[in-house]
This record gives C-alpha cells, sequence and structure tokens, in this order.
C-alpha cells in the first residue's frame, strides 16, 4: 500500500512540471491560436534565470539567505522570464501576425527561435552542466513507509495554485473574456475596442511567467541544468496539452498529470524502455476515442 | 580604386590558393592524429579533459623538436572533432578524421556508447583506433585495428561486486542502469551474473532508465521496497548526481556502489555532499599518487587549475601508446593508408606498456590487463585510494 501511495506522489511531483508546462502552450494556443514550441525552451531559460539570480541573491554582493533567496527569485524569474516570451512575441511572432502570414510559418518560426535558444544558450554558457544551490532546506517526512520532501509538497501545491489562478483569470476576469473574445474571432474583436496587441502580450506574460516558476522549481527538484533540458519534457507537456485538449486550461492541468500518471505507473511496472511506448499508445489511445481532447470542443470558443 | 581592389582581392586569392597548395609539402614532416572526443553533449567534460591532457602532450613532444622516427624528427598534429556524446556523431567524427582529415590514427572515442559504433567504422576504413576509456568489451572484439588504454567490464563488475560484499558485509544488491548506454547497460548485466556467482544473495532489483531521464523515483521506489544493502549505479556522473539525491529524499539510508564513469570532478560539483562517503571502482586514484603520475598530476593541475580525472590520464597513456606504435613501425610513410597500417602492426607489436595509470599487458583483442582501484567520496569531496585490484 504504501509503494503505491509512494509511486502517486512520485507521480504527483512529475506530473505538476508537466501541467505547468502545458499550461503555457495552452494559454498561447487559446489566443493566438498557436503551437509556440518555443515555450519548452523558455522553461529551460526560466531555470538558467533562476540559477543566475539565485546565484547572485546568495553571492556576496548581497549575501541573503537561501529562504530570503527562494522567495525573491519567484517574482524576479517568473518576470524575467515573462520578458523573454514577450521578446519573443516582439520580434518573432508579431511581424507575421501583421503580414498576415498563414499559421504553418509562425509555428515553423517558433521551432526555429527554441533552436536559437538552446543554442545561443550552448554557445554563451558551454557544454558543462550547472549544478543549482539548495534554496530550500529540505526536510524529509516520512509517515508510514512514504516519504514526502516539503520541496515536493511545494511543487505540487504550485501547479493547483497556477491552475487556480489561469482558471480564475480567464473565466472570471475582464481580460479574460478579452482573451477568450480573440480566441473566438479575432477579426471582430478588435471592432469592440479591445487592444488585441496588448492582451496578446500579457497571455504571453501569463504563459511565459510560469514557464519562469516551473523551471525554478524544476531547478530546485532536479539541479542538474543543461541546455537542452526544456526540449522533451517541452514536447511531452505538449501532448498532455493536445490529450486534454489544447486551448482548455482543465484540459492542460489533467493532461499534465495524467501523463505523469502514467510515465511513472508504466516504469513502476514494466522495465524503462516501455515507459514512452506505453504511455503515448495510451494517449493515442485516447486521441482516438477524442480527437479533440479530453476537454476539448470542436470548433468552439476554448482556453 | 575599384579596379585596385579588385586587383587585391584576385591576389588574396592568389595568396591563399599558394598557400593551400604549400601546406600538402609541409604535411610530410607531420603526423596527423585524430580525436575523436564528446566536448559537447551529454559528457562534455570527458571530451574538455581529454583534450587538455592532449594539449599538454602535443606541447612536450612539438617543443622537442618533435618525435624522431627512423632517425627522423616528426612534428605532431592533433585534430580534435567533436561527437556530441552521441553514437551517430562519433561515427560521422570517424568517417570525417579517415576521409577528410586524413589522419593516421584516432584516439577516442572516450565512452563505450560512442566508442562500439566508432570503432567498427575505423576497423572497417582500416583505421588504427585507441580508446582511452572505454570498457566495454564489444569495442576492441573481432578488430584488429582497435586498441584500449582502460581496463574491461568483465574485470571492472567483479572487483565492484567483491568490494562491496567485504566493504559493506551485503548481502543483496540493487542496480539502476542507463538502458540506452552500451556501457551502462553491460557494465549492469556483468554486475548482476558476478553477484549472483558469490551466492551471497539475490540481486533484488535491476531497474533500468534513459538517457534524458531526470525523474528516476519510480525505479528508486521500487528499488528502496526490495530493500537491499547497497545500490550499484553504473552510470554517467551527471544522472549519478540526480539518482543519489532521489533516493535520499525517498528515505534511502544505504550505500552507493559507483563503476569509473562517476570519476569526474564534475559529480562533487553536481551532486556535492549527498555523494560524500560513496565508493567506486576506477582507472586511477589523483589523491596520494607517486612517480610519473605525480608528475602529470602536478603539471595538468598548474597548466589548467583542476586536478586531472581518468579519461583526462587514460588519453595521455593512449597517446603514448600510439607514440609508441609509430616508433615501433620504424618509418613514416606519406601515403596515410600505408602509415596506418605501419603503426596498426606497429601497436600490435606491444606486449606491455607503463603508463600512468598503471603497468598494463597486452592480450592478442588489443586488451590490456591492469589493476584496477577503488576509491571512496572523502568529506572534502576528494577521491581517495581504498583499495587496488589486480586480475
Amino acid at each position: 500500500m504504501d509503494f503505491i501511495i509512494q509511486n502517486i506522489i512520485n507521480a504527483l511531483q512529475w506530473g505538476s512540471f508537466y501541467a505547468l508546462i502545458a499550461l503555457g502552450y495552452t494559454l498561447v494556443y487559446g489566443v493566438l491560436r498557436l503551437i509556440n514550441f518555443a515555450h519548452g525552451d523558455i522553461f529551460m531559460v526560466g531555470a538558467y534565470i533562476a540559477f543566475f539570480v539565485a546565484g547572485f541573491m546568495l553571492g556576496p554582493a548581497l549575501g541573503l539567505s537561501p529562504m530570503a533567496t527562494f522567495l525573491l527569485a519567484v517574482p524576479l524569474t517568473m518576470f524575467l522570464t515573462a520578458c523573454v516570451g514577450v521578446t519573443l512575441e516582439r520580434i518573432a511572432y508579431r511581424p507575421l501576425r501583421r503580414k498576415g502570414a498563414h499559421r504553418l510559418y509562425v509555428v515553423i518560426t517558433a521551432l526555429m527561435c527554441g533552436l536559437i535558444l538552446e543554442y545561443s544558450n550552448l554557445a554563451v554558457l558551454g557544454a558543462s552542466r550547472l549544478k543549482f544551490p539548495e534554496l530550500v532546506h529540505k526536510t524529509i517526512w516520512n509517515m508510514g513507509g512514504v516519504t514526502v520532501t516539503n520541496l515536493k509538497v511545494i511543487v505540487i501545491v504550485a501547479a493547483v495554485a497556477v491552475f487556480v489562478i489561469l482558471n480564475f483569470i480567464v473565466t472570471k476576469t475582464k481580460i479574460g473574456m478579452a482573451m477568450r473574445g480573440i480566441s473566438y474571432d479575432k477579426f471582430a474583436i478588435p471592432l469592440m475596442g479591445i487592444p488585441i496587441d496588448q492582451i496578446i502580450v500579457f497571455t504571453f506574460i501569463l504563459g511565459s511567467g510560469f514557464a519562469g516558476l516551473a523551471g525554478l522549481l524544476f531547478a530546485m527538484s532536479y539541479p542538474v541544468l543543461e541546455p537542452f533540458m526544456g526540449m522533451i519534457i517541452g514536447w511531452k507537456a505538449f501532448i498532455a496539452a493536445v490529450v486534454g485538449g489544447i486551448g482548455d486550461i482543465r484540459g492542460a492541468f489533467y493532461g499534465g498529470f495524467l501523463l505523469g500518471f502514467i510515465e511513472v505507473g508504466v516504469v513502476t511496472v514494466f522495465p524503462s524502455t516501455y515507459r514512452d511506448l506505453f504511455a503515448f499508445t495510451i494517449l493515442l489511445i485516447i486521441l482516438w476515442m477524442k480527437p479533440t481532447g479530453l476537454f476539448g470542443m470542436p470548433q468552439s470558443t476554448k482556453i | 580604386m575599384k579596379l585596385s581592389l579588385h586587383k587585391m582581392g584576385l591576389l588574396a586569392l592568389a595568396f591563399v590558393l599558394s598557400f593551400l597548395m604549400i601546406v600538402p609539402a609541409f604535411a610530410a614532416d607531420t603526423i596527423k592524429i585524430g580525436f575523436n572526443l564528446p566536448l559537447t553533449g551529454d559528457i562534455p567534460e570527458v571530451g574538455d579533459g581529454s583534450k587538455k591532457a592532449a594539449e599538454m602532450y602535443l606541447k612536450d613532444i612539438n617543443d622537442a623538436g618533435g618525435l624522431e622516427v627512423g632517425g627522423k624528427k616528426y612534428q605532431l598534429e592533433f585534430v580534435y572533432m567533436d561527437n556530441e556524446s552521441k553514437a551517430e556523431s562519433a561515427v560521422n567524427a570517424a568517417l570525417k578524421l579517415i576521409e577528410q582529415e586524413n589522419v593516421v590514427a584516432i584516439i577516442g572515442p572516450n565512452s563505450s556508447k560512442q566508442a562500439v559504433p566508432a570503432g567498427g567504422t575505423c576497423n572497417d576504413n582500416r583505421c588504427p583506433m585507441i580508446t582511452p576509456w572505454s570498457t566495454n568489451p564489444d569495442t576492441t572484439k573481432d578488430r584488429p585495428w582497435v586498441f584500449r588504454a582502460a581496463f574491461l567490464d568483465p574485470f571492472q563488475g567483479p572487483v565492484a561486486a567483491d568490494f562491496a560484499s567485504q566493504k559493506f558485509g551485503a548481502k543483496t544488491a540493487a542496480v539502476l542502469f542507463d538502458v540506452s548506454n552500451d556501457y551502462s547497460k553491460g557494465l549492469a548485466e556483468i554486475f548482476k551474473s558476478a553477484w549472483e556467482k558469490k551466492g551471497l544473495g539475490p540481486v533484488v532489483a535491476f531497474e533500468s532508465h534513459g538517457t534524458k531521464d531526470q525523474d528516476f523515483s519510480a525505479q528508486l521506489t521500487t528499488i528502496i521496497k526490495a530493500n537491499p544493502d547497497f545500490i550499484f549505479v553504473p552510470d554517467n556522473y551527471n544522472q549519478v548526481a540526480l539518482i543519489v539525491q532521489q533516493a535520499r529524499d525517498l528515505g534511502y539510508k544505504g550505500p552507493f556502489m559507483g563503476s569509473d564513469a562517476w570519476g569526474t570532478p564534475d559529480l562533487i560539483k553536481l551532486c556535492g555532499e549527498q555523494c560524500y562517503g560513496n565508493y567506486f571502482s576506477t582507472h586511477y586514484a589523483a589523491a596520494g599518487a607517486a612517480g610519473a603520475t605525480k608528475v602529470f598530476i602536478d603539471r595538468y593541475e598548474k597548466a589548467y587549475g583542476s586536478t586531472p580525472a581518468d579519461y583526462a590520464a587514460l588519453t595521455w597513456d593512449s597517446i603514448g601508446l600510439l607514440v609508441q606504435g609509430i616508433q615501433n613501425a620504424g618509418k613514416v610513410d606519406p601515403n596515410p593508408r600505408k602509415e596506418r597500417k605501419l603503426i596498426r602492426d606497429g601497436l600490435a607489436s606491444i606486449k606491455s606498456f607503463d603508463g600512468i595509470t598503471g603497468k598494463s599487458k597486452f592480450d592478442e583483442q588489443g586488451d590490456p590487463i591492469k589493476c584496477a582501484v577503488v576509491v571512496k567520496i572523502s568529506d572534502q569531496g576528494e577521491f581517495v585510494f581504498e583499495q587496488s585490484v589486480c586480475p
């Protein structure tokens, strides 16, 4: 029994990262109908920003305690990563949108941006891995054979909190209504006096900011950073978002956790070589039965 | 003005062309050696350390006027090619070195994951290759053109099993390995059979993971549930850092036993105090070395500010082996194909070699028979000599 509970906790932690990244994919897709393939690399940039922010605060210039560093690093990392996301929107996606380019070209541009982020990191920082400093003093709680660390609890709580916040913004606020409006009809919405560019920038701020948070938490949980760390987890989170029903916030959240549970479950029972095979076969079967994803609805307002 | 610019361009072109034509004329007095190294990718530290050792060797030889072969001195030229720590890139790098760079021999790749496929390519193209760090038997098996400087996993696996059973008094073992890495997979299997042959107790968990994995909690939960006396982790240092930390988070308090892929100063940088007090088998121990090994370590530390890891020392020995092979050949043929044949025969005629990682004898496969050492990661993060195991 404790073995199963332990694996549920493992899956919750791993799924939290998929969910956090999938939320960013789904937000941008919901508003722009654009698959932002650079999102996984924005997550990686977030982890690196967190590394430098934490290094600076812990360093001799400020000399803050690890806990204070953590509390300050969260908003600062989210802010700086949001700046990266907005910069990408400004220099890559907006010019194409202005010229009325087909969505395909924007998706290819997103792929390119991801590669540029990866390889510029490789060029600037080199191939050597970085070790993320310990910010939260780790406490291990052992409850009847099940172990939980405070860090795991922080990660899971953060994923749920981000989901609740985003859900609130999108469904209960005016700006959320505008986002849903753009998703519904981006040609009519400017006629209502809604500043479409500002709403899109806001979407990128939200998506990239939470990718930055995911990067920070990921770097704390798995403290070995490398330039390509965002690639595979980004793809998988994207698939999770599609299975959940891309464009739907609940879909991204549940899809992320679903993938986390399947992956951990497969590895628990079978050799690890079967993990991706089984995980993605299950996801494929879900899409067969419901091609729009679990929460997706064909041709309607999403987000 | 425009015309003169045009003329200058032509002149520059002519100059470049003539320079290009002169180079092959120089080439007769140089010996070109290729290096197939992981300068980027999963294990960039390994490529970097090998390159630093090679640069040191190169400077020694060339500053002394070159390498004397058959009464004539030749300058050495080293060409470094990045294999991105990938198997397919290692094959490409080997082909590039052979066909475009026309090297007479190749040193590297380091990791078995790259050395096994690249060894096949070098053997098929009849170019001698020496791998410094690969311990998988397949690298040199039935490949007369491939040699190595490191001991083999069939030797290393039992060393780890014997040591753990004595030191920890262990009866049961668990293994976590990288299933997509020839080195890790091969060594895990050899260890398992060696352990079971001892008849103390079974290998209670035999779990695998992928190269790019970052979360091992599911595998570790299974391992911890099986309650082993220790966990054998034949993995690269970057994964070890995550595995050890996650195992501790899941409440595992027992020891770990590692293999030679742990032996990088970066292990301590990435893993920190979590790795202190664990043991691994390796090729040499820098702390407490003597003689030629100490001279090498001191020079390396002075030049680069860090302690050379085992792959740097083994690269040094590989170059030493190659130099001896070239000198055994007795002459340098300007045709690289003929020269490769001469070098291969020269290498095959080496019966024993006294390197900085210890004395070794060679068997008919081109594999050295040499001692392994087990080191402990001290509380200062140093790799301290614990015990030496000889075949």
